[in-house]
């Protein structure tokens, strides 16, 4: 009996790996790339399916998965979680990865687009200045979104955020970096502040408010009018306004500009793949694909000189830099600490 | 009297189920808004299946509650048996612990795999499909001991011994009289580590990585807003749990029917 | 059949997946994040003490309300018919089986602020800046709650009350009782077994979850400050793992003491 029973469990146990791996099938190499939701061309709308059509041309399966944040992308990768193959983190989170050693450094043989179409302006940036590990995707601002038939007070700046009324019906960005460079521009500081009680003010600023933090929500929520105001990325206010007509978009005099940029982590096992998906999505059909589904702005010379006219002279999407505008820098240690814990501390008396 | 305590049971089982109801009334809506009804089509069931993402997330999710309610009984069973022959004292104890995975809060078992598992990458151990087995298999035995015991108690064990006296090899003896004795407890531990495994969210989130079970897909995916597959996905399940709780009664009633035709 | 062999693959597991993970926390808890000692980990929790006393006043009310309800729907549910009573266990316990993140959903779905409720207030007439928010306040987050929680207590009580024979409050009605006296007398003694499991299966879950706070409420009670440590935007296992450490602590406690009114020796289970 015992033997018996030996046996069934050794069967059992052979068995799970064996079922495991037919579950994953394994027969192609898998790319795994984790992005961010609504930041690539899925093929609705008549656009390219980009996945697809990579996996088509490649004769791969990637694997496509979704982190909401720059900080849940890294929390995923440091404890284990998350075995990517590419990523498409922002500036400021691309300099602490590159700080911590968590990125491949590119071979660049294998992404001549990057060379031959990315505009000079893009290269060699703050957050990676001899452009080792990073090939920009897109960039934007951030701004004010509205709805002028049902927000009906003057939209002047950061300040009409914390407006009265409107309960529940104003969304906050979802994460702690976005959320504080909005309250401390409102307080006037600068968003890579490195005073505490500048920072303990800007926490006490969100405090004082009950937002509705919340990130993709907001592609139902504007469009679907159950919020009305919102502080978001200019690409997306841009896409959701073709939804519904009484959006409007504000820039207030001091925002900041963010640059997202496709990286390769240091464990990543499929490298060479990883570097011709980043160069596949350099293309030019690819990135216009890209581009005129999600409406960010683009740092790519071929596709900025095909996309549409009203999108080129789009001041929302292409402004001229003002100098109130700012880079998202890395915080040093204690402040970034600080911002964490205050972070956790809003959202917990968020009531 | 008799009307409070029928209206009672009434609003009780309206709030029980009023959502699911909702859910499955919008879910045969044409309109793409989820909450204003303008006529019937059954698109989002469409979606549903058209979705190949979900369809894979399923299919793992109900390998992953098969093989480790399965896993569970085996492993259960036998814990079971041999905690029955130990003393009284030693058995409570093994019990407290081995009842801490349910006793716990989930998010702290959840956790704390997540950590174990993550200590073991150099082992070659990475997040994915067997941590999460793992882990279900770990909360599902539980289940199946606290069904199993019991069995073992009521069981009179003259009929075994009695067994080895007429010459029949323990193993025999083991398969013939102890199995059919505990099995309806092992039954009911299986159908309840399964259901426990499907539902779970908390410990696979935590111990899958990017490993999504359906529970998590799901709840990855509310984080954009409801989305009209939801909606057909729960009345798919819905009909899928009308069925089989039907089929179990019907089975118990004609049980019950023999058993009352025996008595005459 | 009489060998205690049988149990040590499963001792071995349990040394596996148990205890080392337990005790993986404990250090983790006590160290940071190069290794090194550090109590100083216990600052968290006194930051974090607010939210510890949010989750359990949610987690109280939660189990108020549910054994509320509960418990006269488990005494009509026993006095029923023993069929009656089978089939009314199968319509408790379907909604358990509908996925937990998809119960969520719908009261999504009813609270938001275009949600069916108020839609059904708008089409009663009501104007648009009156509406009420549902969405995004503690009181969904208890409604989803008491929603989630609901039969994992009615079951439990249920199930020793169908074992109160009714002769028995013949019995105490013949000798005089009155309608309260029987239940003061009788049922609820008898009843406390079911009453303590269910309280147990209601608060724990409670009190630690996540997910129906940020998604219902739009705030964080202490499951979801533990997962932004681990998974979410504050990277930090080790804060993480003490949070979790006084979590667990503080539910072993509660539930040792609720089983201190416990005089029967069975524990209930579904």
């Amino acid at each position: 009996m015992k033997r018996f029973i030996a046996l069934t469990l050794a069967a059992l146990f052979c068995a799970i790996p064996l079922i495991s791996l037919s579950a994953c099938s394994q027969q192609t190499e898998t790319l795994t790339v984790c992005n961010w939701g609504e930041y690539i061309s899925d093929g609705t709308d008549g656009y390219m399916d980009v996945i697809a059509e990579f996996e088509e041309r490649f004769h791969v399966k990637v694997d496509y998965v979704l982190a909401e944040t720059n900080e849940t992308l890294y929390s995923m990768m440091k404890s284990g979680g998350g075995d990517y193959d590419v990523i498409i983190p922002s500036d400021y989170m691309i300099a602490r990865m590159i700080k911590e050693g968590m990125l491949a450094k590119l071979d660049y043989n294998n992404i001549p687009n990057f060379e031959a179409n990315i505009m000079p302006q893009f290269k060699n940036l703050y957050y990676d200045a001899k452009n080792e590990y990073s090939v920009p995707y897109f960039w934007g601002t951030v701004g004010l979104l509205y709805n002028e038939e049902l927000y009906t007070e003057e939209v002047t700046g950061w300040d009409n955020l914390w407006c009265d009324g409107y309960k529940n019906q104003v969304l906050m960005f979802d994460n702690p970096r976005d959320a504080f460079a909005v309250a401390l521009q409102k307080l006037g500081y600068s968003i890579n502040s490195e005073n505490e009680a500048e920072w303990r003010e800007a926490a006490d600023l969100l405090k004082s408010k009950k937002f509705d933090y919340c990130m993709d929500e907001f592609f139902d929520k504007m469009p679907g009018e159950s919020a009305v105001l919102c502080a978001y990325y200019a690409g997306d206010c841009y896409s959701v306004m073709q939804e519904n007509e009484s959006l409007r978009f504000f820039r207030p005099e001091h925002t900041n500009v963010f640059n997202d940029a496709m990286c390769v982590p240091a464990t990543s096992a499929h490298k060479e793949l990883a570097e011709k998906f980043i160069n596949f999505m350099l293309e030019k059909d690819v990135g216009l694909a890209n581009t005129e589904y999600l409406g960010y702005s683009t740092p790519n010379k071929l596709v900025f000189d095909a996309l549409p006219e009203e999108m080129k002279e789009n001041d929302d999407l292409y402004p001229e830099m003002q100098d109130t505008w700012e880079y998202m820098h890395l915080l040093p240690e204690n402040i970034e600490n600080l911002m964490n814990e205050l972070w956790l501390e809003i959202k917990a008396e968020n009531k | 009297m008799k009307h409070v305590s029928r209206l009672y049971l009434g609003l009780v089982f309206a709030f029980l189920y009023l959502p699911i109801a909702l859910m499955i009334f919008f879910s045969f809506n044409s309109a793409d808004s989820l909450t204003q009804f303008s006529g019937f089509s059954l698109d989002k069931y469409a979606q549903l299946f058209q979705n190949a993402k979900l369809m894979g997330v399923l299919r793992d999710t109900l390998l992953i509650a098969l093989l480790a309610s399965l896993a569970a009984s085996v492993l259960g069973t036998m814990a079971a048996i041999g905690l029955y022959n130990l003393r009284v004292k030693v058995r409570k104890l093994v019990m407290n612990v081995s009842n801490l995975p349910i006793v716990n809060p989930e998010i702290v078992t959840g956790v704390s795999l997540m950590l174990l598992f993550v200590r073991m990458k150099d082992l070659g151990v990475s997040l994915g499909f067997v941590t999460v087995l793992i882990a279900h298999i770990l909360f599902n035995t539980p289940y199946v001991i606290l069904n199993v015991l019991p069995r073992l108690r009521q069981m009179d064990l003259s009929l075994y011994e009695a067994a080895l006296d007429l010459g029949c090899p323990p193993r025999r003896a083991f398969f013939k009289v102890v199995i059919p004795e505990i099995f309806p407890g092992v039954l009911a531990g299986f159908l309840m580590a399964f259901t426990f495994s499907l539902d779970d969210f908390v410990i696979s989130y935590f111990t899958g990585g990017s490993f999504q079970t359906l529970s998590v897909y799901i709840n990855n995916s509310l984080k954009k807003g409801v989305k009209p597959w939801m909606l057909s996905l729960s009345g798919c399940m819905f009909l899928i749990v009308l069925i089989v709780l039907v089929l179990m009664n019907v089975k118990d009633i004609r049980k019950e029917k023999l058993q009352n035709s025996k008595n005459y | 059949m009489r060998s205690k062999r049988l149990l040590y693959p499963y001792l071995v597991w349990m040394a596996l997946f148990v205890i080392v993970p337990l005790a993986i926390i404990v250090f983790y808890a006590l160290t940071d994040k190069a290794g090194a000692f550090a109590p100083g980990n216990l600052g968290y929790v006194k930051n974090s003490a607010s939210i510890y006393l949010d989750s359990l006043k949610i987690a109280l009310l939660s189990t108020v309300f549910c054994l509320l309800i509960a418990y006269p729907f488990a005494f009509l549910m026993s006095r029923m018919k023993v069929s009656r009573q089978r089939m009314m266990n199968m319509l408790v316990m379907v909604p358990m089986w509908m996925n937990f993140i998809l119960r969520i959903a719908a009261w999504i779905l009813i609270l938001d602020n275009n949600g069916i409720l108020n839609r059904i207030l708008l089409a009663f007439g009501m104007s648009r800046d009156a509406l009420p928010t549902f969405l995004n306040t503690e009181g969904a987050v208890v409604v989803g709650m008491v929603y989630n929680f609901l039969p994992f207590m009615i079951l439990p009580i249920y199930s020793v009350m169908a074992k109160i024979p009714n002769s028995l409050i013949e019995a105490s009605r013949d000798l005089g009782c009155n309608g309260f006296q029987v239940f003061r007398r009788v049922i609820l003694p008898l009843s406390v077994p079911g009453i303590i499991t269910g309280i147990t299966m209601v608060f724990v879950p409670a009190a630690s979850t996540v997910v129906i706070a940020p998604r219902l409420g739009g705030y964080n009670l202490i499951g979801d400050q533990i997962d932004q440590y681990f998974k979410g935007s504050a990277n930090n296992m080790n804060a993480g793992s003490m949070l979790s450490l006084v979590l667990m602590i503080v539910i072993l406690i509660s539930i040792a003491i609720m089983n201190r009114f416990d005089r029967g020796e069975d524990t209930v289970i579904m």
